[in-house]
C-alpha cells in the first residue's frame, strides 16, 4: 500500500480556528501543497492580512509578517524589494482587499510586483461576524444589509479578477473554487500558475478563489458549498483570466 | 576646514539617510517636502538602493513596514498631512518592533491649511500620534547641517531601539539651503536574530502586533513601555547662555534658530537671556530642564503653534515655583529676529525685575 | 491496510467529503470527538477505491489516502 495522499510539509500539524466546512482550510492546504511542490518553505516570507486569515502564521511553517487591514500588497512590496529572491505572496479576504485595500492591490498588481496573491472570496467580513463586503452578492442578507444588499444604495458586487486582468502590470490572474473535487484540481493548476510567474520572475501572480462562509451565511456546510455552484459560480465565473492556460 | 557644499534642506535629508546606509526609500509626493524623494529617485538606485513611489502616504508607511521587517535601512518622508495618514502603519511598526525612519518636513494645519512652516505637529509627533500605547523617538533639526546629521542618526537609532524614529522638520528647514559637511557613518552592527529572511534551519519567525491571549497584550505593552524609557539614554539639547541667564528660553526648530540672533540682540541691550533648545522631543529632556530650574525662575516657550511644546516646558519645571510664559506665531508668516525680541523683551520686563 | 484513515480528532463534521465521495461510502457518525464534532465514518472500505476526492476536499486534512500498488484504478 502506498499513501497517495498526506499531509503538506508546509502546512504546520495543528488544528485550525475555522468553523467547519469553511473552505480557508482547503485553500490553506493548496497553497502548502504549492509550497512543498516548489520547495519553497524556507525562502518564503508571507504577509497575513487582517480577517479571518489573519493566523496564517499559527499555519504555515513559513516567516509571516502581519500587515495592517488592507495594506498586505503594500508590505509585500516592501518584503520583495528587499528580498528579491524569496518568495513572497499575501493572503486576503475580501472585505481586506476588495474594500479597504482596494488601492494597494490595484497599485502592487500595476507595478508588476514580483509577488503571488492568493484572495479569498466568501462575499462577507467574516471574523467581524458577517458584514457586507464589496463582493457581497445582490439581495443578500448580511448584518449591515439586513434586507438584503441592493444596487442602489450599495452598487453591484466587485468582480475582482477580471479588474486584475485589466491591469497591464499583471502577469497570471485566474479564480477557482473548491467546492468539487474537479474545480478543486483546476484551482490548483491555476494557483500553480500564480506561484510560477513570480517563481520565474515573470511579476505579479493573483489567484481568487470563492469560499464559503457557512456562520454568517446562516447555512449548514452542505448548503453553503452548493451556493457557491448555485449563486457565486454564475457571477463571478471561473477559469484563468490573463496569463497562458 | 572639511569642505562644505551648498545644499538644500530637504536634499540634506536624502543625503544622510544614503549615507547612513538607508537601501530603500517609499514616498509620495507633498509640498513642502519633495525634494526628497525628488532626490532618492535620482540617486538612491546607484546607491545600490531602490525607489518606489507609492500610491499614498498610508502605502508607503506599509512598504516601510515591509522592507524593515526584513532588516534592510529604509525611510519614507512626507508632511503633515502625510503623516496623518501615516498613524496607524506608525502604530503597527512600534506594535511589531520594526525599525523604519520617518521624516515630517511639517507644513501647517489643520486640515488642508498651507505649506509655511509650522510646528503644530508636536502633539502628533511626542505623544504616539496614533491609536495605541507607544512612542516614537522624535529628532527635531535646526539647521541644514542638523537635517543631515540627524537623519543619518536616526537610522542607528531606529535599529537599536527597533523602533521607527522620527524627524520632525517644517517647510523652512527644507526649503532653505546652507553649506554642510557631509560626515562619515560609522557603521555599528545591530543584532538581527528577528529578521524575516526565510525559515531555512530555522523555526519560522513572526511579525506582529496581534496578542489575544489573556495577558499577553498587557504584558507587551509594559515591555514596549521600558524600551520607551530606555531611549532616555539618548537624550539631546542644546543650551546657551544659561551661566548667567535670568530666563530661559525653550524653542526647537527654526523657531529655536531664528531665536539664536533674537537672544543675542537681547543680551546686546543688558537682558541675561538665556535658550535651552530639545532636539530629542521624545524623550524630552524633562530632568535636564528640571535642573535649569533649581537656579532660574523665569521660562518662556516660543512655538509655530498656539502652544504645545509649552506643556512639556511646565511638566519639567512647573513644581519649581516657576513662571512660563508663551509666545505662538502659529503658521502664516514667518517671524523675524525683531519680532521675537520684542516679545522677550515684554516678558522680561514683567517678569525681572 | 485501510485504504483510507480519519484522524477523527481533527473531523469538524462538516460533511464534505461524504458528498465528494463518488462511492458514497462516508458518512458522519454519532460518535463525537473531543472537540464534541461527530465525526466521519467509512461504511464500506471494500467499495473505496482509494480516489483521494475525499481527503482533497476536507478543509481540516482529516484523512489520508492509501492506495494497493498494482491496483488498477476503479479495481477492487
Amino acid at each position: 500500500m502506498k499513501q497517495v495522499f498526506k499531509r503538506p510539509e508546509s502546512l504546520v500539524d495543528v488544528p485550525t480556528h475555522f468553523c467547519p466546512g469553511c473552505h480557508h482550510g482547503t485553500i490553506h492546504r493548496l497553497v502548502a501543497e504549492c509550497l512543498d511542490h516548489y520547495g519553497l518553505r524556507d525562502k518564503t516570507i508571507g504577509v497575513a492580512s487582517v480577517g479571518c486569515s489573519v493566523f496564517m502564521y499559527d499555519y504555515f511553517d513559513v516567516d509571516v509578517v502581519e500587515a495592517p487591514h488592507g495594506r498586505a500588497p503594500a508590505v509585500a512590496t516592501g518584503v520583495k524589494r528587499s528580498k528579491p529572491d524569496h518568495f513572497v505572496m499575501t493572503y486576503q479576504g475580501d472585505g481586506d482587499l476588495a474594500s479597504i485595500g482596494a488601492a494597494e492591490i490595484i497599485h502592487a498588481a500595476n507595478r508588476g510586483e514580483k509577488l503571488t496573491v492568493i484572495f479569498v472570496n466568501n462575499t462577507v467580513y467574516g471574523m467581524t461576524g458577517g458584514q457586507m463586503a464589496p463582493t457581497t452578492m445582490i439581495g443578500q442578507e448580511t448584518t449591515t444589509s439586513p434586507y438584503g444588499r441592493e444596487e442602489e444604495s450599495a452598487g453591484p458586487p466587485i468582480r475582482i479578477a477580471e479588474i486584475m486582468a485589466g491591469l497591464g502590470g499583471t502577469s497570471f490572474v485566474g479564480r477557482g473554487a473548491v467546492d468539487t473535487p474537479k474545480n478543486l484540481m483546476k484551482a490548483k493548476k491555476m494557483l500553480k500558475r500564480a506561484f510560477e510567474v513570480q517563481i520565474n520572475n515573470e511579476g505579479f501572480g493573483f489567484m481568487e478563489f470563492l469560499s464559503t462562509c457557512p456562520t454568517n451565511w446562516r447555512m449548514t456546510a452542505e448548503k453553503a458549498n452548493e451556493r457557491i455552484a448555485d449563486e457565486l459560480i454564475p457571477y463571478f465565473p471561473l477559469g484563468v483570466f490573463k496569463g497562458d492556460k | 576646514m572639511a569642505n562644505k557644499e551648498l545644499v538644500k534642506g530637504n536634499e540634506a535629508i536624502a543625503m544622510g539617510a544614503i549615507e547612513a546606509g538607508c537601501k530603500f526609500y517609499f514616498g509620495y509626493p507633498i509640498t513642502p517636502q519633495n525634494e526628497i524623494p525628488e532626490y532618492m529617485a535620482k540617486n538612491l538606485d546607484n546607491e545600490g538602493g531602490t525607489f518606489v513611489q507609492a500610491e499614498s502616504e498610508v502605502a508607503s508607511i506599509n512598504m516601510l513596514l515591509g522592507a524593515g521587517s526584513t532588516g534592510s535601512r529604509a525611510m519614507t518622508s512626507s508632511s503633515s498631512p502625510g503623516i496623518s495618514l501615516k498613524q496607524e502603519g506608525i502604530s503597527y511598526m512600534c506594535g511589531s518592533q520594526i525599525p523604519g525612519v520617518i521624516v515630517n518636513m511639517s507644513r501647517s494645519g489643520p486640515g488642508l491649511g498651507g505649506i509655511s512652516p509650522s510646528q503644530g505637529d508636536y502633539f502628533q509627533s511626542t505623544r504616539g500620534g496614533g491609536h495605541g500605547d507607544y512612542r516614537t523617538m522624535v529628532l527635531a533639526p535646526a539647521s541644514v547641517q542638523e537635517n543631515y546629521d540627524l537623519t543619518m542618526k536616526a537610522f542607528d537609532l531606529s535599529d537599536e531601539y527597533r523602533n521607527p524614529v522620527l524627524v520632525l522638520g517644517d517647510a523652512l528647514l527644507g526649503q532653505m539651503k546652507e553649506p554642510i559637511t557631509r560626515n562619515k557613518y560609522k557603521k555599528k552592527e545591530y543584532k538581527q536574530d528577528w529578521i524575516l529572511d526565510g525559515a531555512k534551519g530555522r523555526e519560522r519567525r513572526r511579525i506582529k502586533s496581534l496578542y489575544l491571549a489573556d495577558g499577553d497584550l498587557t504584558d507587551h505593552n509594559w515591555m514596549l513601555f521600558e524600551k520607551y524609557e530606555s531611549m532616555k539614554k539618548d537624550i539631546m539639547f542644546e543650551t546657551k547662555y544659561l551661566e548667567d541667564s535670568k530666563m530661559v528660553i525653550v524653542a526647537f526648530g527654526s523657531v529655536a534658530r531664528i531665536l539664536k540672533s533674537s537672544i543675542a540682540m537681547a543680551r546686546e541691550q543688558g537682558m541675561k537671556v538665556g535658550l535651552f533648545r530639545p532636539i530629542t522631543l521624545y524623550p524630552f529632556p524633562t530632568e535636564e530642564l528640571s535642573k535649569v530650574a533649581d537656579s532660574i525662575k523665569n521660562f518662556m516657550s516660543i512655538e509655530l503653534s498656539t502652544g504645545q511644546m509649552i506643556e512639556d516646558v511646565k511638566l519639567s519645571v512647573g513644581a519649581q515655583n516657576t513662571t512660563v510664559d508663551f509666545y505662538g506665531r502659529p503658521p502664516g508668516s514667518i517671524p523675524s529676529p525683531d519680532e521675537f525680541l520684542e516679545e522677550i523683551k515684554t516678558i522680561y520686563e514683567k517678569r525681572i525685575k | 491496510m485501510d485504504k483510507i484513515k480519519f484522524r477523527s480528532e481533527r473531523c469538524k463534521g462538516c460533511g464534505l467529503c461524504v458528498i465528494a465521495c463518488p462511492k458514497d461510502v462516508l458518512k458522519i457518525g454519532a460518535e463525537l470527538n473531543r472537540a464534541g464534532y461527530p465525526v466521519i465514518e467509512i461504511t464500506d472500505m471494500e467499495s473505496c477505491t482509494s480516489c483521494t476526492f475525499c481527503a482533497e476536499i476536507c478543509p481540516d486534512v482529516v484523512i489520508s489516502v492509501f492506495k494497493k500498488m498494482g491496483d488498477k484504478k476503479g479495481g477492487k
